[in-house]
């Protein structure tokens, strides 16, 4: 992997990576990339992809209304609390 | 009475020999004198702890009905949500996060009258094999305190081995009960997916997670399982199937045993010691009359890169939680190049993310990140998605013909603290005989069957099919009966 590809990853990651962590992190990804890339070798014609252990199905509940997480109890851990919501920068000026 | 297994005391409990605050107050002493060395936990409850006990005492002496813990002291991995109780996940980013609610199986431990002692030390989000990963101290092994104690879940691991609690939970995505289970010489399982629930355990891999007890021996993880296991509303992916009295059955005697023997869980890269103890557990099992027969896993060297290209995938979309909004670390200033490139709001979330997050959470989101991106999701996801159905078609074959399917849980006893830690993929690499389970659903178990010369702890892995646990700890407590590893414990 490139420093650009790393950069251009943390960044859909929302990652900001330091100089030094992004020269690690090439280094380091490029050799677990290269190790993974075995799996090309294996005969996967006709194979379903597994994406889970156990045949997953939507499970439903009755859509009755019940008492939420109080206000308070749910901003007690926010970083930035403005009333009853959550304070982020502003996203437009 | 530290030393003691969870049954043992548990008969002492019901006799009235010990009270519950007696013992919760023996292992908050033991944490005291010995926790310094070790470094299993990162929160003790002390008043917590001892109030439950108390109360659950005076109900033992009105006659009440108690639960089937009755008063045991539990320690907690800190990934699991405890209302009101710190619930770091080993990360700088929940350093101050309470939990507003309890995790489904802690809301069982404490309905079955479990005494939760405190929350104990893990890698990271459970990203390691370690616990070195941890942002706030290194779990040392109670056997070798130059070694680690396995990971994720080697603080747990650590305090039962210690004797700072008889029963201990942690979490399992690739290994991370079993192989810390291994390095400390005690018994650990994970369960069947689906079997518990996930509900309030904060979630690394989705797909892979389950919660899993660990003990002195198999009926211990036979009681902690049965309290801890069920459907639960509140995790679509727990499966509505009875469960078993795990404990009742374990020495019933089995009509007939096939353990399944992989040749290729014995190639290259095995220890030779661990070799010898696993091969004198597999001699015990013929001389107890069980069948063994070599089976084939011929997808299982792929397992690794399978799983470290899964786990990352999901991993790297479960962990976009934290970014500084509801919950957890949010950056005090953000980078000015990065707002005029990206806006004020991903700026902040690039700096929280990068400062809250340690170097193996960043790798693993990255390559997650990189698996899943337009582009290589087909080459990387998909193609590890084909090759775990592979791995899993192995399995069902292997079940066909046996019971069980042993080998090593690790294929090396606790390495040093530091080894490892500048070579990510050597790390990874320690999993290899772990993770088929998680990607297959199985359930697993591994139990001490010897030490090296050195006097470090060998564990023997055993796997069966899915919902198959009552086989597993009964065909585990089988060779338990007839060894005495199980009662060794690390001289602190």
């Amino acid at each position: 992997m490139t420093p650009d590809q790393v950069r251009w990853v943390a960044h859909l990651a929302r990652l900001e990576l330091s100089a030094a962590e992004l020269a690690a992190m090439t280094r380091q990804l490029t050799s677990i990339v290269d190790y993974v890339a075995q799996l090309q070798a294996v005969n996967t014609d006709g194979v379903e992809p597994m994406a889970h252990a156990l045949p997953v199905h939507n499970v439903f509940r009755d859509d009755e209304p019940r008492p939420s997480l109080p206000v308070a109890e749910a901003l007690a851990n926010a970083p930035d609390r403005q009333g009853d919501f959550y304070g982020v920068p502003a996203v437009l000026e | 009475m530290i030393q003691h297994s969870a049954s043992e005391l548990l008969a002492a409990l019901h006799a009235g020999e010990i009270t519950s605050e007696a013992l919760t107050s023996a292992y908050l002493r033991a944490i005291r004198e010995r926790d310094p060395r070790v470094k299993a936990f990162l929160h003790v409850d002390e008043a917590g702890a001892l109030e439950r006990a108390r109360a659950v005492d005076a109900r033992r002496r009105r006659g009440e009905p108690l639960g089937v813990l009755a008063g045991l002291p539990v320690a907690v991995k800190d990934v699991l949500c405890t209302k009101g109780l710190p619930t770091t996940c080993g990360s700088k980013m929940l350093a101050n996060f309470r939990p507003p609610y309890d995790a489904t199986v802690i809301a069982k431990l404490r309905a079955a009258d479990g005494v939760l002692i405190g929350k104990t030390n893990m890698d990271e989000f459970a990203m390691g094999s370690s616990t070195e990963n941890s942002a706030f101290q290194v779990t040392r092994n109670p056997w070798d305190l130059e070694r680690v104690p396995g990971g994720s879940s080697g603080g747990s691991a650590a305090a039962v081995a210690a004797g700072l609690a008889p029963l201990a939970l942690g979490s399992d995505t690739g290994g991370s009960v079993r192989q810390p289970a291994s390095f400390c010489g005690i018994a650990g399982l994970k369960p069947s997916y689906g079997r518990v629930s996930r509900y309030g355990l904060v979630a690394y891999a989705s797909s892979l997670d389950q919660v899993g007890p660990f003990a002195h021996d198999v009926a211990g993880l036979a009681l902690l399982l049965e309290v801890i296991a069920g459907h639960d509303p509140l995790d679509s992916t727990s499966v509505d199937k009875p469960v078993p009295a795990y404990g009742r059955s374990l020495d019933e005697p089995l009509t007939s045993l096939t353990v399944g023997v992989p040749r290729e869980y014995f190639g290259g890269g095995l220890d030779p010691e661990v070799e010898q103890a696993v091969r004198g557990a597999l001699k015990e099992y013929e001389a107890l009359g069980a069948t063994l027969k070599e089976v084939s896993l011929p997808t299982s060297p792929h397992a690794v890169a399978a799983y470290y290209l899964v786990a990352t995938a999901e991993a790297s979309s479960n962990l976009a939680r934290y970014d500084g909004v509801q919950y957890g670390h949010r950056a005090k200033d953000v980078d000015a190049a990065a707002v005029e490139e990206h806006g004020r709001l991903a700026a902040m979330y690039g700096r929280t993310r990068g400062e809250g997050f340690g170097d193996e959470v960043k790798r693993r989101i990255m390559l997650g990140t990189y698996a899943l991106s337009s582009g290589y999701k087909d080459a990387y996801y998909l193609k590890a998605l084909k090759v775990r159905r592979l791995i899993k078609d192995d399995f069902d074959r292997a079940f066909a013909a046996c019971d069980v399917v042993a080998g090593p849980t690790a294929p090396t006893p606790a390495f040093n603290a530091g080894e490892k830690t500048d070579d990510p993929l050597a790390m990874y690499l320690g999993d290899i005989y772990t993770i088929s389970a998680n990607l297959a659903g199985l359930c697993a178990v591994s139990v001490p069957c010897g030490f090296t010369k050195g006097g470090l702890p060998v564990g023997l892995q055993l796997q069966a099919a899915p919902f198959e646990e009552e086989k597993l700890l009964r065909s585990a407590r089988r060779y338990e009966r007839a060894t005495d590893w199980h009662t060794r414990r690390a001289l602190l």
